[in-house]
Parts: C-alpha cells; structure tokens; sequence
C-alpha cells in the first residue's frame, strides 16, 4: 500500500523511500533523447497526449516538455530533452541531455532512457546511441521513420540489431500510432526489471584504463564506488577536450579530475589515440558493422521529393523568390487574417467591462475592476490572434522542413555582419515574441554568435509593438496613396519593421567587431528532408505559447495596468471634485456637463501621483516633440510596451480600457493640444513615437529571459541600455528633422 | 594537400581521406559521419553562393566552403 511521506524529492532511483515506485505520486521517469529531426515531438505526443506542460525538470535552467502516462499499474513521467547529435556537448541545449543522464546534486537521474533512432538515417543516429548506450540507465530504442525508410527501400532486422545494441528496439509510425503500445510495455519492463544495456562498444584498452583511473578519482570521498554513473561521467569528462562539459556541470567534476583528464588526454595522444578522433573512429567502426548485418539498402532511392522540392527551394532564382514570398505571407497574414478575431475579443473585453461596471457601485473600486483589470488585461488579450497566427507559421516552417532552407538562403546574409544562418530563426521568431526567439538561441554553438543574437532579438519589431503602430497610424499618417499604388499607412508600417531589420546588423557588426570579436565561426547545419507538418504538433505549440501569453496578461501586464490605474486615480482630490460638481450643479446643458468631466478627469490627472511626476520629465521629452502624457504612458510602458495603450486611454483622460481600434481614444489624441493651443500630434510626433517603440527595450520578460539564457546581468542590462540609447536618439532626430520638413508637418 | 569536399562539381561525389584540424569544428564533423571511407556529395550552392549542400551518410546538410576545405578526399 502506498503510505504518507514528506520526502520531498520521491524521483531518487533506488532510494529506499515510502512511496512505491511507479505509482502515481511516485512515476518512473523516462528521459526521452535523440537526434534532431527524428520525430521526437511527434512520438512525445503519441505517447502522453495532452498530459503534458513545458516545465523545468529538476535543476535544468531550459524548459522541457514533461508528459505522463499509464501503463498498467505503472505511472511514467516523460522528459522531453533536446535532439542532440552527441553526448559530447558544445552548445547550451546540448548539455541538458547529459546532465539529465548523469544526474547531479539535487537532479535525479532518470529510471529509463527512451532513444529515438530515425530508420532512415541508421548511421549518425546510432553514433549517439552508442554513447547513450554506456550510460549505465536501461535503454529504450524507438525506432522512428520505419514507414519512410521501408518506401525508400531499406529494410532493418529489428531482432539483430536489437540483440546486437542489447536493448529492446521498437519500430514506431507515430502519427498513425503503430508500436506505440509495445513502446510502453518495452519501458514499463525496462524500468521494472532496471536492467542495463548488455552491448557496448568498448573502448581501445588504453583509453579504457585511463576511464579507470579518472572514475576512481571521481569516486574518492564520495559513498560511490565502481557505480556505472561515475563511469559514464568519467569517459565524457575524458572525452570533453574543450572542457564545455567540465564548467557546465561545475562542482560535480572536481579541479583534480579536470586536470587528470587532460594529462590524459596528453598521454593518449602522444600514444596514438587522438581524443576525441580515436573514440569516433571507433564507433562508426562498430556501426558499420552492425549495420552490415542488420540493414539492406539495396535498391534504395533516397530523398526522392526532398531532392525534387530542394531543386527549386534552394534555386538561385526561384528560391530567392520563393523566401521573399513566404515572409511576406508571414507578415501579410499577421495584419490581415487576425483582425476579425482580434475584433471579436475586442467587443468581448468591452462588454464584459461595461457589464461588469454596471453592476458595481461607483467610486475607486469599480474604476480599479474595469479601469485597472479588465481594460488593462483586455488590451492585451486582443494579440492572441496575432501571437497564434505568428506561431502557427513559423512551427509550420520549422516543422515541414523549410525553415531549415531559410537559415541556408540567408547564411551569406547573416555572414555579411559576422554572424550565420543559425541566427536565422531565432530572429525571425522574435517577429512574434523576442522570449521564445531567445530561447531558440540555444542550438547556437559559439558563444558570441549566440550572445549577439540574444542581443538584438529585440530589435526585431514583436506582435506587441503593432498595436502601437496600428494607433498611430490610423490617427496621423493620411490614407493617401504614394506612387500610384502604395497606400501610405502601409507603407509606413513597413517601414516602422524595416527599422529593427536595419538596425540589427549594424548593432550585430559593431558588437562582433568590438567586444564579441572573435574568429568566424563554422556553420554546420542539418537539411532534414521535407515532410507533411504535424497538425498536432502545430496546434500544441500554437495552444502552448497562446496560453503563455494570456498568463502573461493576467500576471505582469496586469500588475503594471493596475499600478499605473493607481498613480493616475490617487491622491483623491476632493477639492477639485467639489469645484466641478459645483459647476456641474449650475448647467443643465448635456454637452457642458461632459465637457466639464472630461476637464475636471484631465486636471485631477495632471494633480495624481502619475501627473506629478509627468510634468517633472516633461523637459526631458519635449525635444522628441512629446508632452507629458506621452511621456509617462511610455515610461509605464516599460515593463511590457503593449500596456502604452491602455496608459495612453487613461492618461488622455478617457478613462481606462481603450484598445488601438478605438475611435475615441484615436479622436482624443487627434484632438490633444499643447496649452498654445497648437496640437500635440503631427505625423513627425507620431513617427517618432512609433521609432521609440520599434527601438526601445520596453519588456521585463524579454530581459528575463535573457537573465536566464545567459546566466548574467550583463547581457540584459547591455540590451536595456543600447536599445533605450538608440531609441531615445532615433525618436530625437526624427522629430527634429521631420518637423522642420514642410511635407509632413 | 588534395582535393576537399568544397572543390567537387554539382551532384560529384568523393570519398573522405581525413578532416584537417584538430579542433572543435572537425571533432563535429566527425561525429556527423566524416570519417575515413565515409562517401560525401557535392549538391549545390545556396543562391548567394556559400554555403553549399552536401550529403553524407543518408543525410544532408549545409557548410560553408570553407569548412567543406577541411575535408580532404581520397
């Protein structure tokens, strides 16, 4: 029977604990590795459906989808780890499989390894298994791509080459869920019976005794002695010449060890067996082998569309044409598809406040509900279309293989300010959101080229700076056509996104001239063959990210609506209350008593906390052609600049809640006024509004995210600084070159 | 030094003599399959003219030129 405890890590394999293994507070825990481009996200929800969430699994600072399911009596949680060609690690995203693996402090090592072996690349794709294979855990083999790799005419012995890996080896078609079912008897077995892989490799004796001798120093004064873990980690320590492995995992490799590893490293090379040359020679050596008796190629024909699709993706001319067009569908479909949805949420939000404000009674706390809350939140909710939209596209190309083609189309370009076609698809995905671009930075080996694009991810203009635009725009810019057929409101979003792509080379150029200067680096990267994109895979991510973004809007967005709901409404005036209801009491007229609210709501503004401290910055705005209002709505808007909007509402003494299709809130601005009488807004104020926002680092949750890719202050506080910098002089030259340009004024 | 994998001909194939260097970058392409006896092509050139596309073991993959140097053919 399962009996109560208060052990707070129950996943500790072989820990002697109340809770029985496998049941449900207590499952067994699969690490899930493999290759990428294997179908592992595909199989990952074959196996758990929706139960899973991106989470951190235990000490890995990188999110990791985590799923569960039930097999028989057996509960399992699944650990989805990044594809990896090797447990010889070189980038960030590459050391979490292998920390996984070995299992360090307070990170339990998994009870089983599910290895997914893609069938129509048997050789690269066993080179990691054979690693993983020593890892002393009990090994899972899914093998993916069977139904691929039957119709390009090869064909595998499962059996043998089950019997030869000694681990089990399932076939798997996971989108039509064939093997599924022995895939989790073979890893409830596996994580009941605990036992390990009975084939290795093996190492040339040489290299073997030197494994040897660094285990026992990694054992020495721990409770651990000949323990397959300490094993495992001693032959990667040995194998990891550049030492990314050793700082990674830090105190868990003592100096002594590190240091024993190299003198080793030395001997062995001056003995014949370049580390790590020796071991990978060796190792393709037994996959040839093995593959010699298991595998019939003959009669293959590989890659038959991938090669027919590829003639023209990657054409000098047709693909060119080709890339150009798909980023302007991305982008066409943003503006344009969204906006019925965007709409609908829209008049949602508004009738939810207006219902909502008409129950509660007045005075600070139903201004606080609709103002604060639901006009604050509402104005954000109104991006998930455009969030959702943006995600489903780039999970498309990134799932059918085409974005791969991008990152090869846009290498040279990428080259041409030091960095390369790895850069590629964070920086695209920053078009929808800099967090999950940042992250996607991850797959960067070189440490430079992955700090520069985490560096100007930003710049690129994110789906919460176009409701700026789209305000602005409407308002100042004329609905007029330019050049026969380009209308000027178009033209000018467009060029508000050509302000990021411009000026992130030139900050990437500078930055890798200067302080990230360094060798150039290589660009290696995998062209997988074309497939049909999983609609679940597709609808996951989109329903993932679209959620993450609503949580966003319900904590931090939230918070800063409220706090700036707050400085705007507090201190009470009580005396100008009194003063206006006096005037309010003289006049029957209707359109002189709103005159007198709107008056009596813009004089308390200027009187409230927020006022105050406007009128104090004011002269530190007035040279980009802003007054007050703009500046504290920008200044509110830095934790997360889609909340300008909902500041710009109240600031303009509109109350909360407006949102950038709002007439009034367009109609207010357009009629705002400097004390003289002339108006605020000119197309050069608007502009220079619009390059402010396309320039400024205006989110907390990009900089903490790059807190926490980095592992440092430096990076965001760098980032903060540069972009804050750059926006302040670009809206500056804007503003005083424009308003003394005759044609826009 | 001979002929590299960056000096084959559109849809010429090679086989792979050694990778130059001993550094983190041959290490990589080693792990990816260039070893001694491995069978490489030459696919084609991105439309900007580096890097090029290659196949190597079952799979395909993009260098540029100047990293496809480093493997000297037989």
């Amino acid at each position: 029977m399962v009996t109560a405890t208060t052990d707070p890590a129950p996943q500790f394999a072989g820990a002697t604990q109340d809770l029985i293994l496998g049941g449900p507070e207590n499952p067994f825990v699969v690490a899930v590795l493999g290759n990428p481009n294997t179908g592992k996200t595909t199989l990952f929800n074959a196996l758990t459906g929706l139960k899973q969430r991106t989470g951190n699994y235990a000490g890995v600072t990188v999110d990791s989808a985590i799923g569960s399911f039930v097999n028989g009596e057996h509960n399992f949680m699944l650990v989805d780890l990044p594809g990896s060609y090797s447990l010889t690690p070189r980038a960030p995203d590459e050391v979490v499989a292998v920390r996984a693996l070995i299992g360090s402090g307070a990170t339990a090592r998994p009870h089983v390894v599910l290895c997914l072996v893609d069938a129509t690349n048997l050789d690269r794709n066993l080179f990691m298994l054979t690693q993983v294979l020593e890892a002393g855990l009990p090994v899972v083999v899914a093998l993916t791509m069977v139904d691929v790799a039957k119709r390009e005419g090869i064909s595998i012995d499962y059996r043998t080459l089950s019997k030869r890996l000694g681990a089990p080896v399932i076939p798997i078609h996971a989108s039509k869920r064939q093997g599924i079912t022995q895939l989790k008897e073979a890893i409830d077995t596996a994580s009941s019976s605990g036992s390990v892989p009975s084939q290795s490799v093996g190492l040339p004796d040489q290299i073997a005794a030197e494994v040897d001798v660094l285990q026992s120093l990694l054992e020495n004064g721990t409770a651990e002695t000949k323990s397959l873990r300490t094993r495992f980690l001693a032959h990667r320590i040995l194998m990891d010449r550049d030492g990314y492995l050793s700082n990674a995992l830090g105190d868990a490799v003592p100096a002594k060890a590190r240091a024993a590893a190299a003198e080793a490293r030395q001997r062995l090379s001056s003995a014949g067996h370049a580390i790590p040359g020796a071991e990978i020679d060796r190792r393709y050596a037994w996959i040839a082998d093995l593959v010699n008796v298991t595998v019939d190629r003959a009669g293959a024909a590989r890659f038959v569309w991938t090669r027919r699709i590829d003639a023209i993706v990657t054409h000098k001319f047709w693909g060119v044409l080709l890339f150009l067009i798909s980023m302007g569908v991305v982008f066409q479909a943003i503006f344009t598809w969204a906006g019925p949805f965007m709409d609908l949420i829209d008049t949602l939000v508004g009738a939810v406040g207006s219902g909502v404000g008409s129950v509660l009674p007045g005075g600070a706390f139903r201004s606080l509900i609709v103002d604060g809350v639901i006009g604050g939140t509402g104005a954000v909710l109104v991006f998930v279309p455009q969030i959702a939209i943006l995600f489903a596209l780039i999970t498309l190309m990134e799932d059918s293989g085409y974005m791969a083609r991008a990152a090869f189309l846009m290498d040279r370009v990428m080259a041409g300010f030091g960095l390369s076609g790895r850069s590629f698809i964070p920086l695209l995905s920053s078009f929808a959101c800099a967090v999950p671009g940042i992250m996607s930075a991850r797959s960067i080996e070189d440490r430079r080229d992955r700090l520069t694009t985490i560096v100007i991810a930003p710049l690129m203009s994110c789906s919460a700076r176009l409701p700026v635009y789209v305000l602005f725009i409407a308002a100042f810019i004329p609905n007029r056509t330019v050049a026969g057929v380009l209308g000027l409101q178009g033209v000018t979003l467009f060029a508000m996104y050509l302000v990021g792509i411009v000026v992130a080379p030139l900050v990437a150029w500078v930055l890798k001239k200067t302080r990230l200067k360094g060798p150039d680096v290589p660009f290696l990267m995998e062209l997988p063959p074309y497939k049909i994109p999983s609609w679940r895979v597709v609808l996951f991510r989109v329903y993932d990210r679209s959620w993450a973004f609503v949580r966003r809007a319900g904590t931090v967005i939230l918070a800063t609506a409220i706090v700036i709901w707050a400085l705007s409404y507090y201190p009470t005036q009580p005396e100008v209350q009194a003063r206006y209801d006096m005037a309010r009491a003289a006049t029957q007229d209707e359109v002189e008593i709103d005159r007198l609210d709107r008056a009596e709501a813009a004089e308390k503004l200027r009187g409230s906390f927020l006022g105050r401290a406007g009128i104090t910055i004011e002269p530190l705005v007035k040279p980009l052609g802003w007054d007050w209002r703009i500046g504290m709505a920008t200044i509110a808007s830095f934790p997360a600049r889609e909340v300008v909007i909902a500041a710009l509402g109240t600031i303009y003494s509109l109350g909360d809640g407006q949102d950038e299709s709002s007439p009034e809130l367009r109609a207010t601005m357009q009629a705002a006024t400097w004390p003289d009488g002339r108006p605020i807004f000119t197309p050069a104020v608007a502009i220079s509004v619009m390059v402010f926002f396309a320039l400024c680092s205006q989110c907390a949750a990009t900089l903490a995210t790059m807190r926490r890719e980095t592992g440092s202050w430096a990076a965001p506080v760098f980032t903060f600084v540069y972009m804050t910098t750059l926006a302040y002089i670009a809206a500056l030259l804007v503003y005083q070159i424009g308003s003394r340009l005759p044609a826009i004024t | 030094m001979g002929r590299t994998l960056a000096d084959l001909a559109p849809d010429e194939e090679g086989t792979v003599a050694s990778v130059e260097g001993d550094d983190s970058l041959s290490h990589r392409l080693a792990e990816l399959g260039f070893t001694a006896g491995a069978h490489v092509r030459f696919i084609r050139t991105a439309p900007l003219g580096d890097p090029i596309q290659v196949g190597i073991r079952g799979f395909e993959l993009a260098v540029r030129a100047r990293e496809a140097r480093r493997v000297v053919l037989v």
